[in-house]
């Protein structure tokens, strides 16, 4: 039986057209776009284009240009993990959580998967004219509990309200200072092929919450926030296996905006099977009502780690001794080639390019 | 997920993989063309192609209602939406649809209010919620979305809302599958026919294919082992000098199609004489709009749209690639001034345009995909 | 003529009975089911959604009949694969 499966490469006008593409997507960065759109926000191919060519552009330095989830910083001898972040969520409150924790595990998160103990966070309040205080405090609240219970404190913060209309409700900004314990190195650039990929939990959980909380849909669902602090799960990791290269916290984009930054950060392919990625029901009915990728969805729970090959079963016990990692995967391996690219083993046993989105996943119709 | 997962089987696949290369002669070129945008995007999610012998190529047909919106009609969307008090709501993949100036979400960065719904329900309920505002809702779609616009404009009538209109694009799919049948590029072998349009519409409007044209269709549906095993039908009437129309979708298409969808059609629109699809010019009778008698929901009768004709950008090939007589990598700005950031056409906007899911699912060269995923 | 997904009706509203709320792999969902007036849907019953509308009802026995043919052919190649296995010329 010949299948395509045999068949000789592509016709040259095919390759030409290809090698083209290829060209292209390494260029320089240039947004087109005169005003920004939501899809700059939404953590695809506008918003990495927007990253390289405006800010990376003027701010370019050696700290900055990795991009990771958190600076790496050595000062007189310490040394330090910085980051940042802001949350615009809406709603502000939605099933297993609210903007609050959110915040401070999204802040933690990101110092944690570089590798650093989270230490102490700022908080920045940008609120709207007329947002109840009653809100206000039982978000604080919850910031109080989730620093408590991943042991960081709020040193210093912020207050500035703004016209009624702006804002949303509430804005919250972070940053986040750990000290980075972690003796190795990590960063994607460390990834090679032969690695492991791995992921913590059931993916897009954050993401389809957030999306049905909104009431647009009228859906219901079973479905509660993945938000936690995931610090301890990734020490344990860090502790138990030494052949971690990197982690990213799978937050807006979901796991596949993650595979791709790494993909072409470390010039390797990134080879999954949708088959073993953990996805939960409802997230999977919801998904496919909308006709939406879970891959694509944000999760704010879940960390994707890049392994040496020979350490992923270990990886994968690590994980999993954590609650919050019970049902954390392998779910693919890093090749050679084509470099630059996440492909997919799909369910079905064929295999597909899975790419950065332009912006958000947009639910369909057709 | 029942009646989804079962149909997902690779060992399955693979059989029905051997039978269809099993009724393949030896040396012929086979050609078949799926007309709805959702099984393309099946096709390239899944990987399909794999599954297929070289001699069969499948061609993309425009059966993306997204993608033949001709520009001209995103501008006067665009229009309707400037206008004050106007909220207008749209289906999420309409969103990055570019008109001459831009797309709904550019327009929105310029201060216009157009939010995506997933139904035209929610749009009325937007426009229950919210008195001062003037909803309009773009219809979209074929004849399998027009009965819920139909039915959308029977409620809101029979509930007195007055703040409600419809921007009504909704095309049909039969003028579309003649002019490909008619246009002297295309031999094609046979049809891999819209699955759920034939919910509404029945089998038994694509009897002139068979007849009149002597080529076989095959309703199908949307999960992979639907598809393919709707190839093997098809090879299988090649082979016995059949053709005929066959409903392998049997499980949700009804052979008569949906009465009550088809009256609420007819209720509240009509055919216009002629509507122009991107790529392909103009068809007549290929469209609906609203009748005289629901007039007050008509927001092109409301808001007097410019309906100016944009020409597509001279660069852009869509009606070729739509008509299958281009595969996408032949369009000459295909991957360069044409990518999924920077759409010219249509064919690359829409997730089911033939060069979207080229572009991000099948672009890079199947062997070494292969080898890659092997290994 | 695209995004339709298969649910299960859990039950008809009954204040609105042009309305049922769907279940789709644990997600629900009020859907019109307006267009099946004809079909008489009751809980249990298995629809076809598009955009918040009841397209179709879903014909069990066809889906049975469907799956059938598929397992049958699943079968052949797998009788014949262990055929071409188990054969011996010489």
């Amino acid at each position: 039986m010949s299948t395509r499966q045999e068949v000789a490469a592509p016709s040259e006008k095919e390759q030409q057209v290809l090698d083209r593409i290829e060209r292209a997507r390494r260029r320089r960065a240039k947004v087109k776009e005169e005003r920004i759109t939501l899809a700059h926000g939404s953590g695809g191919n506008a918003t990495q284009t927007l990253i390289d060519a405006i800010f990376l552009e003027s701010f370019r330095n050696p700290l900055l240009e990795p991009l990771e989830d958190a600076a790496e910083l050595t000062i007189a001898g310490a040394r330090l993990a910085l980051t940042t972040d802001s949350f615009v969520v809406s709603p502000l409150f939605f099933p297993g959580g609210n903007i609050g924790d959110l915040a401070v595990n999204g802040t933690v998160n990101d110092l944690a998967v570089s590798g650093a103990r989270p230490l102490y966070l700022t908080a920045g309040f940008i609120l709207e004219e007329g947002f109840p205080v009653a809100d206000l405090t039982t978000i604080v609240d919850s910031m109080r509990a989730a620093a408590d219970a991943a042991g960081v404190s709020i040193v210093t913060g912020d207050t500035k309200v703004v016209q009624r209309g702006k804002a949303d409700g509430c804005y919250i900004n972070t940053a986040g200072v750990g000290l980075r314990e972690h003796p190795g190195r990590l960063g994607v650039a460390t990834v090679r092929p032969g690695d492991a990929v791995l992921v913590s939990g059931p993916i897009g959980e954050h993401g389809v919450t957030v999306m049905l909380a909104r009431g647009e849909l009228d859906i219901e669902a079973d479905l509660v926030s993945d938000t936690a602090p995931v610090h301890e799960l990734v020490a344990g990791l860090l502790g138990t296996v030494p052949g971690v290269r990197a982690m990213r916290d799978a937050t807006r984009g979901g796991v596949a905006t993650i595979l791709n930054e790494v993909a072409r950060a470390a010039e390797v392919a990134v080879v999954v099977d949708e088959s073993a990625v953990p996805v939960g029901t409802e997230v999977r009915g919801a998904s496919e009502l909308l006709g939406i990728d879970p891959l694509y969805v944000a999760c704010e729970g879940r960390i994707v780690a890049f392994v040496d090959g020979s350490c992923a079963d270990d990886a994968l016990a690590a994980m999993r001794r954590h609650p919050l990692g019970e049902r954390a995967a392998i779910i693919g391996r890093v090749k050679e080639d084509p470099p630059g690219l996440v492909l997919l083993n799909t369910v079905f046993g064929g295999t597909r390019i899975c790419d950065l989105l332009v912006g958000d996943p947009l639910p369909r119709i057709c | 997920m029942r009646f989804v997962d079962e149909f997902r089987d690779a060992d399955k696949a693979r059989a029905l993989s051997a039978k269809i290369t099993s009724l393949c002669e030896p040396g012929r070129e086979y050609k078949f063309m799926e007309v709805c945008g959702g099984h393309t995007h099946t096709i390239y999610k899944h990987g399909l192609e794999d599954y297929l012998p070289e001699n069969i190529t499948l061609i993309h047909g425009p059966g993306c209602p997204v993608c033949v919106i001709p520009m001209g009609r995103i501008d006067d969307a665009i229009h309707i939406a400037r206008r004050p008090g106007v909220l207008m709501t749209s289906f999420g993949d309409m969103m990055r649809v570019p008109g001459s100036g831009g797309n709904f979400f550019d327009s929105n960065a310029e201060g216009t209010n157009i939010r995506m719904v997933y139904s035209p329900l929610d749009s009325l309920k937007i426009a229950r919620q919210n008195p001062d505002q003037q909803v309009v809702f773009m219809a979209i779609g074929f004849e399998t979305t027009a009965p819920s616009t139909a039915m959308t404009v029977l409620r809101a009538a029979k509930e007195g809302i007055e703040n409600f209109s419809v921007f009504c694009n909704h095309i049909t799919i039969i003028p579309a599958i003649k002019a490909i049948l008619d246009s002297p590029d295309l031999r094609l072998d046979g049809f891999i026919g819209p699955g759920h349009v034939s919910t509404v519409i029945g089998c038994r409007p694509y009897e002139f294919i068979a007849s009149d044209y002597g080529k076989p269709i095959v309703v199908a549906g949307f999960e992979p082992l639907d598809i393919l095993q709707s190839i093997y039908m098809l090879m299988l009437q090649l082979k016995e000098g059949r053709s005929e129309v066959e409903n392998q979708y049997s499980r949700v298409v009804p052979w008569e199609g949906n009465l009550t969808a088809l009256r609420a059609i007819a209720e509240v629109m009509e055919l216009r004489p002629y509507f122009e699809w991107r790529g392909l010019g103009f068809i007549s009778h290929s469209a609906l709009r609203m009748r005289d008698k629901y007039a007050k929901y008509d927001a092109e009768l409301h808001y007097e749209v410019p309906g100016v004709r944009v020409a597509d950008p001279k660069a852009c090939q869509c009606g070729e690639v739509l008509k299958g007589v281009l595969k996408p990598w032949e369009c000459k700005v295909f991957g360069t001034a044409c990518t999924p950031e920077t759409p010219i056409g249509t064919c690359m906007v829409s997730p089911e345009g033939a060069c979207a899911a080229y572009y991000n699912f099948g672009r890079f060269t199947r062997t070494r995909v292969r080898e890659a995923s092997i290994s | 003529m695209c995004l339709g997904i298969p649910g299960e009706v859990i039950e008809i509203l009954t204040d609105r009975p042009d309305l049922a709320r769907v279940d789709v792999s644990g997600v629900k969902r009020a859907i019109n089911i307006g267009l099946l007036v004809e079909e008489g849907i009751k809980p249990g019953d298995w629809v076809l959604i598009h955009v918040g509308f009841a397209l179709s009802k879903i014909d069990e026995a066809e889906a049975k009949a469907a799956m059938d043919f598929l397992e049958g052919i699943g079968k052949a190649y797998e009788d014949e694969l262990a055929a071409l296995r188990d054969s011996q010329i010489v």
